[in-house]
């Protein structure tokens, strides 16, 4: 036992873990004591202090920090490769250091939210059916909703994205690993943290936060205890987030295999290259929002307080500005995959792929002009409101190029229509639609009327569920011979992809109607004219949340006893599908060397990447990196 | 090899046959659309030209929507792969500098035309009210708003909203706690009551009758039922409404606590 409790893994976690619980206990109790103030003992401050602090405890239990700590203090380091890699499912309730099982723990862990927030989706349809109340309070219907919210985009979208990104994208630009393997592994960690902390809310006192995903003071500051589980796991997940965006910045920066310029990668790694840019600009400032409303909360300093001088619109802008380009964050990694699923199962190149890699670009720098759409009726100066309608509206032209280079990709294409390809055609449709309520959106005097309303609501799920999830979907099944080296059920994915397809435009565009009739959204009661939709609403999501069954069901199976995929079931040229399923410990026996574009389909005889088995010669190749990860060169 | 004939280029007689089904697709669907009872009644002045405005662009919209979908449907039909095309690829088309000109060009001017649109609109929403508009103050507060205005006997508070028709009125929204939104459907303007400062809109209710007055921002658990109703009335109904509320609320000093504009 006490070796155990030595060795990095759960049973120091938790030793550490009520270790500090109880020195966040002693740091309260104890400042109190030294102030003189009464009481000394309160929950409370211990209960946010804790929150702060014991997942770093646990953090450091798991293991996340041995290696650092270990050298900081001049001790030897091992670099034996020990946590690299997994050879039993064991390994993947571990730290590792490698970027395929971190990323199959990324994917794994944001699907089990996903199933938690859909659940709670569930909910509250449940509640919505029929007018008047049905199974919860309106207290805990307003945090099952934000809890919803939180939990699918900061558990579930990002993160997922993360996850792909990190199993293939390494393997995309001939990479052994990502460029820092042990602030990989924290990133990941820092997810299991965020997630149960915003579920444990629920046990709070006065129940989960309850003030949406959006959290806008002062609503959140003078809420009941649970708005700090939000508060500080945002801090976890944002964390988790920039961490790893640095950690793409770098290594698409620096470890692309010889040959492999800019404008030869694929458009995957665009896109995680943008998404990570965005990451790492904009996510201090849903930082800073959350900082302020804990300072707020706990020690009194009125930021938002106007009686003490605050600014109550401060908030919003401080949130919007992470929260827009976040919407980026949530669409660019799919727009990524979709062109590589597209590309693949039409056999053509990708449609003006320049223009493609540049529209990312422009989407990364129109997101950071565009955040004071969300709040054109907030009350802040009319003047801004033209300004944003004009910058919000252009973003349509950079997206529009891309939707129209899909659909030229299509064109004359050998299409196959498998389950990746279905939920890539599904995403365009979807996606189109959202992108149009969007615009409809910008224009100012039509958002004053539906802003806070059910338009808005199907405009978000349009989006981020027709938009993002159907991206995550096809990126899943197209990875998933790759990841586990076995194929999935064709017959279980198309009826996935048709129910979900089917019944979520029953569930969303109805919503639409209703919003702009007047229907406002975070109600857990409405108006008697509404009833008839929203029956017919609950109804269909539960459809949507059954097809989500089918999936897993397919996934576990077909995990277990699919057919063995092979190397390369798609066919495909970019370098990922070039080593075998899954692919070796570090990737590559032999470096791969980059000669062409990666979707030069149809070009007789041609292909991406070779390998030489000889040993390799460095090549001089701008901004190319050694792909030769000496351990003491990671991290 | 199997019959490939289906893999030729798009002759003109496809073309038509394409545009002839978006065109007929896009009319069938802004009809739809436009039949579609959308909005609650038009209780304002500024109703109509944000309803019109809309039909604009459900009418723009529509087809964007049907010709992407419909070349998704027309390449599925034509090219799918068929048995025998398992290594088949496609041409190795990389792209068409004039295509993506094109495609860059001509939303951006559907992006122009909409905006300057709604910015003309929006100017006139916004437009300032005249000197001595009717000001009615809008207060919020977990979960309840109450008016206050001024009438000719003194201030007069209520917990419904009275308005006279066809009279400007200006809104003065504040609130007392967190942040609500003052929202009547009908008059299809809204804006939040923010703590510490005032925010305000202005329209002239042009319909007589009772209609919703609806929170539109979280507010905490009493959100959901934080509805109320305006009624607009006749000038002479209105006159002696605000009397009789005058009269009920006794001595119109007190009733004036809350500061009313002037």
């Amino acid at each position: 036992m006490a070796a155990k409790i030595r060795q990095p893994g759960w049973y120091r976690a938790l030793a550490y873990s009520i270790l500090g619980v109880l020195f966040c206990l002693g740091l309260s109790t104890g400042l109190r004591a030294a102030f003189a103030v009464d009481p000394v003992y309160d929950g409370e401050s211990v209960l946010q202090i804790s929150l702060l602090t014991v997942p770093l405890f646990f953090l450091g239990g798991i293991g996340c920090f041995d290696y650092w700590l270990r050298w900081a203090s001049g001790r030897t380091v091992v670099d034996d490769h020990a946590d690299h890699g997994a050879k039993s499912w064991r390994d993947y309730f571990k730290v590792n250091t490698d970027h395929k099982v971190i990323g199959i723990q990324y994917i794994c862990t944001s699907f089990f939210f996903m199933f938690i927030g859909g659940l709670m989706a569930m909910l509250v349809r449940a509640e919505l059916a029929a007018p008047g109340r049905q199974f919860v309070d309106p207290n805990t219907y307003n945090g099952i909703f934000s809890v919803h919210a939180t939990l699918l985009i900061f558990l579930f979208v990002i993160p997922v994205f993360a996850g792909i990104a990190n199993y293939v994208l390494p393997l995309m630009i001939g990479a052994p690993d990502m460029a820092f393997p042990r602030l990989n592994a924290l990133s990941f960690w820092m997810l299991p943290v965020a997630g149960v902390m915003m579920l444990l809310s629920f046990l709070a006192p006065g129940g989960s936060f309850a003030a949406g995903w959006t959290a806008y003071a002062p609503l959140s500051v003078d809420a009941p205890i649970g708005q700090a589980f939000f508060t500080i796991a945002v801090q976890f997940a944002g964390a988790s987030s920039i961490a790893t965006a640095l950690n793409f910045l770098v290594t698409i920066i620096t470890m692309r295999a010889p040959g492999m310029t800019f404008f030869r990668m694929p458009l995957l790694v665009w896109a995680n290259f943008s998404t990570s840019l965005l990451v790492v600009i904009a996510t201090p400032f849903i930082a800073a929002s959350q900082f302020m409303v804990i300072l707020d909360r706990a020690l009194g300093f009125n930021f938002f307080n106007p009686a003490g001088g605050g600014d109550v619109l401060m908030y919003q802008h401080v949130f919007w500005f992470y929260s827009h380009p976040a919407v980026y964050i949530m669409m660019l990694p799919g727009f990524g995959i979709i062109s590589e699923v597209l590309a693949t199962r039409s056999r053509k190149p990708v449609f003006g792929y320049r223009m493609m890699a540049f529209s990312l670009l422009a989407i990364v720098l129109l997101g950071f002009t565009v955040w004071a759409h969300h709040m054109f009726v907030s009350g802040m100066s009319d003047w801004i409101r033209i300004p944003m309608m004009i910058t919000t509206a252009i973003i349509a032209i950079p997206t529009g190029i891309k939707i129209f280079s899909w659909i030229a990709t299509l064109w004359r294409g050998v299409l196959k229509m498998d389950t990746p390809m279905l939920f890539a055609i599904g995403f365009i449709a979807m996606f189109t639609l959202g992108g149009i309520s969007g615009v409809m959106l910008a224009m100012v005097p039509l958002d004053i009327h539906v802003s806070d309303t059910y338009f808005i609501v199907a405009h978000i799920h349009y989006v981020l569920f027709g938009g993002s999830l159907f991206t995550i979907y096809a990126g899943i099944y197209f990875w998933f011979p790759k990841m586990t080296g076995r194929m999935f059920n064709e017959r279980l994915g198309k009826l996935h992809f048709w129910l979900t397809f089917i019944f979520f435009n029953v569930t969303f565009a109805p919503m639409h109607l209703i919003g702009v009739q007047g229907m406002p959204r975070r109600v857990s009661d409405y108006a008697d004219q509404f009833a008839t939709w929203n029956l017919i609403i609950s109804v269909a999501s539960f459809v949507v949340g059954l097809s989500t069954l089918i999936f897993l069901y397919n996934m576990i199976i077909s995990w277990r006893t699919g057919p063995k995929a092979g190397s390369n079931p798609w066919n495909s040229l970019t370098i990922e599908w070039q080593v075998s399923s899954p692919p070796p410990i570090f990737n590559f026996d032999a470096i791969p060397s980059v000669v062409g574009g990666p979707y030069e389909y149809g070009v007789p005889g041609a292909v991406h990447a070779v390998f030489d088995d000889a040993k390799p010669e460095p090549v001089a190749v701008a901004a190319g990196a050694s792909a030769d990860a000496s351990p003491e060169e990671t991290d | 090899m199997t019959d490939q004939s289906h893999r030729g280029a798009v002759t003109a007689k496809n073309w038509i046959v394409l545009l002839a089904m978006i065109v007929v697709a896009s009319v069938i669907g802004i009809i739809f659309m436009l039949a579609l009872n959308w909005f609650p009644e038009q209780g304002s002045d500024v109703a109509p030209p944000i309803d019109t405005f809309w039909d604009v662009l459900v009418i723009v919209s529509v087809p964007i929507f049907v010709a992407v979908v419909a070349m998704m449907l027309f390449s599925i039909w034509r090219w799918r792969q068929r048995p025998g095309e398992e290594d088949l690829d496609g041409p190795p088309i990389h792209g068409s500098t004039k295509l993506e000109v094109i495609w860059t060009i001509v939303p951006t001017i559907v992006i122009a035309a909409l905006t300057t649109y709604a910015a003309i609109l929006l100017i006139d929403i916004q437009a300032a009210p005249a000197k001595g508009t009717r000001v009615v103050n809008v207060n919020g507060g977990q979960f309840a708003w109450d008016f206050e205005t001024q009438a000719p006997s003194g201030p007069v508070k209520s917990e419904r909203l009275y308005l006279p028709i066809n009279e400007p009125v200006k809104f003065n929204v504040r609130s007392k706690d967190v942040i609500h939104d003052f929202w009547v459907p009908a008059f299809r303007l809204k804006v939040d009551a923010v703590p510490g400062i005032t925010t305000t809109y202005n329209l002239t209710p042009t319909k007589l009758g009772t209609f919703d007055v609806v929170c539109a921002e979280l507010c905490g658990l009493g959100h959901a039922y934080m509805r109320q109703t305006v009624t607009v009335m006749t000038a002479e109904r209105y006159a002696a409404k605000m009397a009789g509320l005058a009269k009920a609320a006794g001595t119109p000093v007190a009733a004036a606590g809350g500061g009313v504009g002037k």
